[in-house]
């Protein structure tokens, strides 16, 4: 058994430059088991690059990854990683989509699509299992490509604005359906955004970034009581908290 | 609204063909011409059935020819891809030499291949190689390098390794790109085997065509010519089937769209 005080993912005091360009300054967060954290900052502030350096898809310059208490710079395979894009393969049916993790794991095609096929249901994919991702909406496409991060690891997952594409009404479909499985999915979870409502909504924790070259401007708990639903967003708590970050920013 | 737009573009293209061979005929026919020089299509076809035996062996000679020459050419040209566009030194090396093949006149390297290589069929599968192998080794060559990257690094962060890499998402994305250089090279072939043909050669369609020439009947060399046309046709929509069965999500069309 590992030790269960040490946080899930520990990332301490990163920096990085791309030549000239300093992207992340200083930079440490933690996450805890079943933790829901968000990552809000200005778009461009660095926190797709911060994303690339915990999935192990480049290497900070200065700082550590830990994850799980052992050190993961430059490591890629350990935490599933979803992009705002979909990047499902155009030419790959749905269900051939989902099961390429568990392919690329070892397991046999027929396999991969039996274990894929039984999370269709929860992730409202059920009956689309061969149509392509052409023939999906912005929102289901979302959803396939966040059963496919699941499939890859489903006990860490790194989000970059899983939402950022669709339009207000689907976005709030979509948090609605992810905050109804994530009790279901017993994941700890790092959260891309840079919609303020949609972190303090999602969130256990939040960490509001600065202007690029990143730094940590804060950090606090979402005391929000759980289950949410759509009432929260205009709830005391809610407003509360929105009000402090708007502040900050 | 959609069947109207089939039609018209089946039927207005056939319309226009044979108004220009019924322009052709009324030429040849009155006299103005004499048939040496520009034979009526109707002796065209006579032509063409009267020969059939001597034009079909013919023809039987340089489909092979064109089979051999592009078959290799696909098999090289996708090693060569592989290697260029996994080795990135390679590319550089090997580019200017890629585009270097097709500024030499065919015309110009057939003959000194049949001195290099006889008389026999190696010569024309060369030529057939080398008019085939550029434009499927570029297409290839440019779906590989325009692959999505954020793709790629979505499959390094689930571990796949680079065999994976190109089965799952280079191939695949590259493909549309391949099927438009085999169609160019499809197009192509037989006629590079003509050429191989013609400037030197014991049997073929290009043989036929010249010695046709030389004793002027003009009428079996315009037969030959719409064997060639046809046989390439043919070719191409051939690949077009394999290209529709094998990537059938180009298919797919908004109308297929379903929301939540």
């Amino acid at each position: 058994m590992k030790d269960k005080i040490k946080p899930v993912i520990e990332v301490t005091n990163i920096k990085k430059s791309f030549g000239d360009l300093h992207t992340i300054k200083d930079v440490s967060l933690i996450l805890e088991k079943n933790q829901f954290v968000s990552i809000v900052g200005p778009s461009g502030c660095g926190k797709s690059t911060l994303f690339d350096i915990i999935s192990g898809l480049e290497k900070p310059d200065i700082g550590k990854v830990l994850i799980e208490g052992e050190i993961y710079n430059g490591k890629t395979g350990r935490v599933s990683y979803m992009h705002q894009k979909d990047l499902l393969l155009p030419w790959n049916t749905i269900i051939n989509n989902v099961s390429i993790p568990l392919m690329l794991k070892g397991l046999k095609k027929r396999e991969s699509q039996i274990k894929a096929r039984k999370y269709f249901p929860l992730f409202g994919l059920e009956g689309f299992e061969n149509h392509f991702p052409a023939q999906l909406s912005g929102g289901m496409r979302q959803r396939a490509a966040l059963l496919r991060t699941y499939l890859f690891a489903n006990d860490i997952m790194l989000l970059d604005e899983p939402f950022g594409s669709l339009d207000a009404i689907n976005k709030r479909k979509m948090q609605l359906w992810l905050l109804g499985i994530l009790k279901d999915l017993k994941s700890s979870i790092l959260f891309i955004t840079h919609d303020i409502d949609e972190a303090i909504f999602l969130s256990d924790k939040i960490y509001l970034l600065s202007e690029r070259p990143a730094v940590v401007k804060t950090s606090f708990n979402v005391d929000i009581g759980r289950p949410r639903s759509n009432r929260t967003f205009t709830s005391v708590e809610f407003n509360k908290i929105k009000r402090k970050i708007l502040t900050l920013l | 609204m959609k069947k109207i737009k089939k039609i018209s573009n089946i039927i207005l293209p056939v319309f226009f063909i044979v108004i220009l061979i019924a322009i052709w005929e009324s030429v040849s026919g009155s006299g103005l011409v004499q048939p040496f020089i520009l034979p009526a299509p109707t002796l065209i076809l006579y032509s063409l059935i009267m020969n059939f035996k001597a034009i079909g062996g013919n023809t039987l000679i340089t489909l092979f020819e064109t089979a051999a020459g592009f078959l290799i050419s696909v098999i090289i040209s996708i090693i060569a891809a592989l290697v260029m566009d996994s080795i990135a030194i390679v590319k550089k090396i090997l580019n200017p030499l890629l585009i270097a093949t097709q500024t030499i006149p065919i015309i110009i390297l057939a003959p000194l291949f049949i001195i290099w290589f006889g008389y026999g069929y190696l010569p024309k599968i060369i030529i057939v190689i080398l008019i085939c192998f550029f434009p499927i080794t570029v297409s290839l060559l440019q779906g590989f390098a325009t692959v999505d990257k954020e793709l790629l690094n979505l499959l390094k962060s689930m571990g796949a390794n680079r065999t994976q890499i190109y089965k799952i998402v280079k191939f695949p994305s590259a493909m549309p790109g391949f099927f438009s250089g085999i169609k160019i090279a499809a197009t192509y072939s037989i006629m590079g085997a003509t050429i191989g043909e013609w400037v030197g050669g014991k049997n073929g369609l290009g043989v036929y065509m010249i010695r046709a020439k030389q004793s002027f009947s003009t009428d079996k060399v315009f037969a030959a010519i719409i064997v060639i046309t046809v046989l390439s046709i043919f070719f191409l929509k051939i690949i077009e089937l394999i290209e529709k069965k094998y990537m059938p999500w180009i298919q797919i069309s908004k109308e297929e769209y379903y929301e939540e």
